[in-house]
């Protein structure tokens, strides 16, 4: 790296001049620009005042000022979950950063790409304990895919290039670039950007083309099975929109039936008649017997997460398991599976399809046929079923009409954590990928109205949803005022049951009935709370008044609040209680009873 | 340094090639005490200055499937380079350096001093009521010779922790120039 000769603080100059050299804040602008950045969720303080003077004078990259660090960082996961860009956020250092923590932590989680830049004391006064100081890159170090200190000027740029294509190749994550403050006035010369985005790319190489062999070898034990079963993962929608089209062909081609995490519906549409629907604690009954009977598994960007597999020693007992995923780490982690490929979901998917193609005479028809009717029986159960009578409204009515009444539309939907998430993700169809952004990994209360504002600011003119329960959504609600500012025309839609639902269904199974903290008690006036930000509040108390609140909130052009008031008591099922295997779903509340949840079960989460 | 021994356990020697830059340890660190993995010993120093490299040698000890996890997991830490199992890959070589004072009179001295010198152990550092030894070794070796000191006097240790190497022609770990790296 050549050391510039001629400081120059003033950073107004032209392009076109012969001195390439600007301030490290203009630095910043100037790379975040180069890589297309559209937009900064951030909030500003002392030791990120440089930036924020050059964005004022730079006016390139929009800002939006959220109202609390964590929720700049859910902003920046809605934002790249909804556009399959990079996130990009700014804190301060001290407060800032550590207010960040949480929104880190859910994005390496979930593998979104993030940078976010947290501002630094001096680096003189690094380790002296300064004012709004704290060690941003060791408390950051667990909850990142990586992290920089850049204590030279000379390093700003490339780790600004490295830490971008770090957070958005291979697994996607976060990753933090701590910027000192000093570093922020110092000259830095922009003739070295080539130089340093082609080194970028050399040093941070993931395997994204899988091993040719391994992917003939599991076409040839695809087209062999007689009661297969797909199982996608967010990972399918991380490697692009192209990745979820070569699934659906896959399906198409074999007709094989497919379940979906959490994090990877949408990847085929939910009305498909090959979709199972969701599998793991809440999902289908259909689809947690098919996996626990299949005798080959096809696991394509998912990660055998313990909210899936249940009790890991009873999981798909018979089964031969292929997992394809660009994490060498997370194959043969919690299950050990037969053949494992790594490479990029949509290349792998791809070169699969072109294998099985070649094979497909090869298919057991008539094993499938037999198997898709075993399928049809634990269909046949119908275990989403629930009973909507009278005028209290049941929560998985709300959200079905509010499904009913989004079909056809390009809906974006976030949610936050709880039963209402879990609702969400049973009675909510979603027809492409991008469309469903929730905190998977990490479960964060919070997570769903930031997120919906970032979904939003990248999805202008969309319909954009959050779900929340009561309790989440109070977690994060000062950034009503972001919303209001922006004018972002998020509906915010509370499925009001005055309790810590989940909480509550689990002391109800668990814990006795001891309902120990978790009623959500001095619940604010929802309505009015909408009114004193400027926006609008419904409520719905019966279930006459569902349809047309609905209808009201979806026909609104601003932001809407709307207290959806649902039965109180009622419990989220189907499901594998902790402990269980797939074949030991309770499929509703008289199920308990008779299956209690087993000691071992007791101490899982 | 976890001393509870599964029947399933096997020791595996790593060599991990890094970046030599601050943090990178602690990443390495991190990720055994975060995921709750055993490190037996655990060195490092750098070996290519031109490329600022360090070398990490790292003793650990686990299920198979686990002792896999390990080397996935390293291997996705951005600036580490290459991790190589020196177990897996068959005949290798680790050595440990430790330095032994002992504080003794009378018979005892002499006794020290026979017993070093079948150890083939230096002495670095003699007052007329102590030695220092150094002694390089096997680990296990070198267990024997502490032992051996300690029943003859008072004794302190410090050691280095396992270096590793393979046998044979094979070079896992270039030291490169800086032209090749450049490209
Ligand atoms: C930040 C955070 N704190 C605590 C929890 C534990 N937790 C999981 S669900 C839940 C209750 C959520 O209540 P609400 O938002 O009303 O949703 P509901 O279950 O009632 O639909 C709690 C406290 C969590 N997931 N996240
Ligand atoms: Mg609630």
């Amino acid at each position: 790296m050549t050391k510039t000769s001629q400081p120059k603080s003033n950073a107004s100059e032209t392009e076109n001049s012969n001195d390439l050299t600007v301030t490290g804040a203009d630095a910043v602008l100037r790379v975040l620009e180069d890589l297309n950045v559209e937009v900064i969720f951030g909030y500003p303080g002392g030791a990120v005042l440089p930036i924020y003077d050059a964005l004022f004078k730079r006016n390139s990259i929009r800002h939006i000022l959220v109202r609390h660090e964590q929720a700049a960082v859910h902003a920046a996961e809605g934002y790249a979950r909804s556009t399959g860009k990079v996130g990009v956020v700014l804190v301060t250092s001290g407060p800032g950063a550590t207010n960040a923590v949480t929104g880190l932590t859910d994005a390496l989680m979930d593998s979104i790409p993030i940078l976010c830049i947290t501002g630094q004391v001096p680096t003189h006064l690094i380790g002296n304990d300064a004012f709004q100081e704290a060690d941003t890159v060791g408390i950051t170090r667990p909850c990142t895919k990586h992290n920089y200190l850049v204590k030279h000027a000379e390093n700003l740029v490339p780790v600004l290039y490295e830490a971008f294509h770090v957070a958005s190749s291979g697994r996607p994550g976060p990753v933090v670039v701590d910027l000192p403050k000093d570093i922020q006035f110092a000259p830095i010369d922009m003739g070295q950007v080539e130089p340093a985005k082609s080194k970028a790319v050399v040093r941070y190489r993931p395997v994204m083309i899988p091993d040719a062999d391994a992917i003939s070898q599991a076409a040839d034990m695809i087209v062999s099975a007689s009661r297969p079963i797909i199982y996608g993962g967010g990972g399918i929608i991380n490697s692009g929109d192209e990745a979820s089209e070569h699934l659906r062909e896959l399906v198409a081609l074999t007709g094989f039936p497919t379940t979906l995490t959490l994090m990877g519906l949408g990847v085929l549409p939910s009305e498909d008649k090959h979709f199972l629907g969701m599998l793991g604690m809440h999902g289908t009954y259909e689809a947690n017997m098919s996996m626990y009977h299949c005798d080959v598994m096809l696991n394509v960007g998912a990660r055998f997460d313990d909210r899936v597999t249940g009790l890991t020693s009873g999981f798909s007992p018979n089964s031969q398991k292929i997992h394809i995923d660009i994490d060498k780490s997370s194959i043969n982690k919690n299950i050990r599976v037969d053949l494992g490929i790594v490479g990029d979901a949509g290349i792998a998917l791809k070169m699969l399809v072109d294998e099985v193609k070649k094979r497909k005479a090869a298919i057991k028809k008539d094993a499938l046929s037999e198997w898709w009717k075993k399928i049809e029986e634990w269909r046949a159960v119908r275990c989403l079923d629930y009973n909507q009578k009278g005028d209290i409204i049941k929560p998985q009515y709300a959200i079905h009409r509010l499904w009913q009444k989004c079909k056809g539309d390009d809906v974006y939907v976030t949610t936050e954590v709880g039963q209402h998430q879990m609702w969400a993700a049973q009675y909510f169809g979603f027809n492409a990928p991008k469309r469903w952004m929730t905190s998977g990994g990490l479960g964060t209360m919070g997570y769903g109205l930031p997120a919906a504002m970032g979904v939003q600011i990248g999805n202008p003119g969309k319909t954009v949803i959050d779900i929340a329960g009561e309790a989440s959504f109070m977690m994060n609600m000062q950034e009503l005022s972001t919303i209001a500012q922006y004018q972002l025309p998020v509906k915010i839609y509370i499925i009001n049951n005055e309790w810590m639902g989940m909480v509550r269904q689990w002391q109800e199974l668990i814990h006795g009935g001891r309902y120990s903290e978790s009623y959500s008690a001095s619940l604010p006036d929802f309505q009015k709370l909408a009114d004193c930000f400027g926006m609008k509040g419904l409520v719905a108390k019966v279930t006459d008044d569902l349809d047309p609140v609905i209808d009201e909130m979806l026909g609104t052009d601003g932001p809407v609040l709307v207290d959806v008031r649902v039965a109180k008591e009622e419990n989220c099922f189907p499901m594998i209680p902790s402990g269980a295997t797939h074949n030991q779903m309770l499929l509703g509340p008289n199920d308990k009873a008779a299956k209690p949840v087993s000691e071992e079960g007791m101490v899982l989460v | 340094m976890s001393q509870h021994l599964n029947s399933d356990e096997v020791r595996h020697t790593l060599s991990i090639l890094v970046d030599n830059e601050p943090g990178v340890l602690a990443r390495v660190i991190g990720l055994f005490s975060g995921r709750g993995y055993n490190i037996e010993s655990l060195t490092v120093a750098g070996v290519d200055e031109a490329n600022n490299l360090s070398r990490i040698s790292i003793v650990t000890r686990g299920s198979p499937m686990v002792i896999e996890q390990v080397k996935a997991q390293l291997d996705r830490i951005v600036p580490v380079h290459m991790v190589r199992d020196l177990t897996q890959q068959g005949l290798h070589i680790e050595r440990e350096l430790a330095l032994i004072k002992v504080v003794n009179k009378g018979e005892s001295r002499i006794e020290a001093l026979r017993i070093a010198d079948t150890f083939r152990a230096n002495t670095l550092d003699s007052t007329l009521e102590s030695f220092v030894f150094e002694v390089t070794g096997s680990s296990s070796k070198i267990s024997a010779f502490v032992e051996l000191m300690r029943s003859l006097g008072h004794v302190e240790v410090s050691r280095t922790g396992v270096s590793a190497i393979s046998r044979g022609l094979n070079v896992d770990m270039p030291i490169r120039t800086q032209n090749e790296t450049q490209e």
